[in-house]
């Protein structure tokens, strides 16, 4: 394996692949821009349902977001910066959302925190409902997508200059205060990137949502079950457009991360 | 590297044998059935019947909603036979002229699924409107959350308030089961089918909606003759024997 220098000749088989690779994500997207109304795509999206599904998906995935932030950020900076036996066991625990099928997410979400789960049978005393309820559908946000943002983060407090740390702290600030006007700002373009990608992710969960929340719509139906369940239905145009809104959103989100997630290391 | 690469080999290997393993039984006619959620435990129960037919048949069963269904075969999905829960989605696909005429194999009425016990003492479709019963119908795309909608209209009741549209009707009767819900409108056979971990509350025949099943050979398949023997034993054969058990009607 050579190193390489200024300019790397490409390998013709390697530039096959890579083109192949790039086709088989760049077609279905142009068969959702080949089939789009676009002549009638502002009414289809018009459609009472579909706004409520838009408003309602954009307060659930800010929400998510939120939730991830207020308890991620914590996870993260305890992942990166205390030694403890089983830490590798939580990191793959607090990480399994992103490789566990989302249904099976959502299964066990309801077998938790459902009317009869484990802790949700006492949350439904205290008089606390999250399935068909909005807070369910944030919970199912949170869960799928707040990894990304522990991941994220975690891999910035690592690389932090551990020494400007240690130079404020030695100035008498506390903590805290450290965390706050040293750690936090070190790391903030990740935590940008982890908060951007934690809502990206948020904004297009699906099958978690769907099994623990359920679909109704204004409560519990988000943009992706709106898509789904208008496909098949009364309003496939609208089902395609809103699919083009959230492959847009996403692809603006990845643009404006640049490379950012991928060199933090 | 090298290390990688007899992984990848071995994956093969395994995948290759089990693809083999699955070809062994040759005697039986594989192909596909896109058939209705409801009709789940009645087609899986007859498939020893089938294996053992003239000619032996092996389905692979892809069961949905059945306007997830016509849509998957609309778009060219590999079925052989489509077996609706209602004659609006079959429609659609013979108005496209993708399915061969559809006949009509079984039928099905609507039922009240309640957790064992009935904790709420819900009698009727006017208990389902009261405050904190918690309602799932289907959504109205599919069948049974379209019959639901008739059966209130039937009863002369304000269109009920569920508090979850779900996908496909089983997805309804798992909200009961797993006591997210108090209440899901469904079919029969699918209380039946739930054994004791959910209980029938009945719909009176004057409410009621009888809901139809026709099954039709899509027009595209590739084994035709198997295709037809499946919808053939459905229709009159021992499909029959096995729908009537799980508490299917029949074609009338």
């Amino acid at each position: 394996m050579g190193r390489d220098r200024a300019r790397t000749r490409v390998p013709g088989i390697a530039l096959a692949g890579a083109v192949i690779a790039v086709l088989c994500f760049a077609i279905p997207l142009a068969g959702l821009v080949w089939r789009a109304p676009w002549s009638s795509a502002w009414d289809a999206v018009r459609d009472h349902e579909a706004v409520q599904a838009l408003r309602l998906s954009l307060v659930t995935s800010i929400l998510a977001t939120a939730v991830a932030v207020l308890l991620g950020v914590p996870l993260a900076w305890v992942q990166a910066r205390v030694e403890y036996r089983g830490r590798t066991v939580v990191r793959a625990l607090t990480t399994l959302p992103m490789v566990l099928p989302p249904v099976v997410g959502g299964v066990a979400l309801s077998l938790a925190l459902g009317r009869r789960g484990l802790v949700g049978q006492y949350l439904d005393d205290a008089g606390v409902h999250l399935p068909f309820h909005v807070p369910g559908a944030v919970a199912a946000e949170a869960f799928v997508a707040m990894p990304f943002l522990v991941l994220t983060l975690e891999a910035a407090f690592r690389a932090t200059d551990r020494s400007l740390e240690e130079a404020a702290r030695t100035l008498g600030a506390s903590p805290m205060s450290v965390f706050r006007r040293v750690t936090l700002p070190l790391a903030r373009p990740s935590l940008i990137a982890g908060v951007v990608l934690c809502w990206a992710r948020a904004l297009g969960e699906f099958g978690a949502t769907i099994t623990f929340a359920g679909n109704f719509p204004g409560r519990t139906q988000t943009l992706p079950l709106f898509v789904y369940v208008t496909r098949e239905g009364a309003n496939p145009d609208a089902a395609i457009v809103l699919s083009l809104l959230l492959v847009v959103v996403s692809f603006a989100v990845l643009l404006s991360l640049r490379d950012r997630w991928l060199s933090v290391r | 590297m090298r290390r990688t690469v007899s992984i990848i080999a071995s994956v093969c290997v395994i995948a290759g044998a089990s693809a083999c393993g699955s070809g062994n039984k040759k005697d039986a006619q594989a192909i596909n059935v896109f058939a209705a959620a409801s009709l789940t435990e009645a087609f899986n129960a007859s498939r020893s019947l089938l294996a053992a037919g003239h000619p032996p048949l092996a389905p692979a069963y892809n069961f949905a909603g059945s306007s997830a269904l016509a849509q998957q075969i609309t778009q060219g999905a590999p079925a052989d036979v489509f077996a609706s829960a209602d004659e609006k989605n079959m429609q659609v696909l013979v108005d496209a002229k993708l399915v061969e005429i559809p006949t009509v194999f079984a039928r099905n009425k609507l039922q009240i699924a309640v957790a064992p016990g009935n904790p709420k003492k819900i009698e009727s479709l006017a208990d389902l409107e009261r405050n904190g019963v918690v309602l799932v119908v289907a959504d109205k795309n599919v069948p049974a959350g379209r019959y639901a909608l008739q059966a209130f209209s039937k009863a002369g009741l304000p269109p009920p308030r569920p508090r979850s549209l779900e996908l496909d009707v089983k997805a309804a009767l798992a909200k009961v089961v797993s006591g997210d819900a108090d209440a899901a409108i469904v079919y029969v056979t699918d209380v039946k089918a739930a054994g004791a971990r959910v209980q029938g509350v009945d719909i009176p025949d004057t409410q009621n909606v009888i809901a139809t099943y026709p099954i039709a050979v899509v027009k595209a398949t590739k084994h035709r003759a198997a295709a037809q023997a499946f919808v053939d034993d459905m229709v009159s054969g021992a499909g029959q024997t096995v729908l009537r058990s799980r508490g299917f009607l029949g074609p009338g």
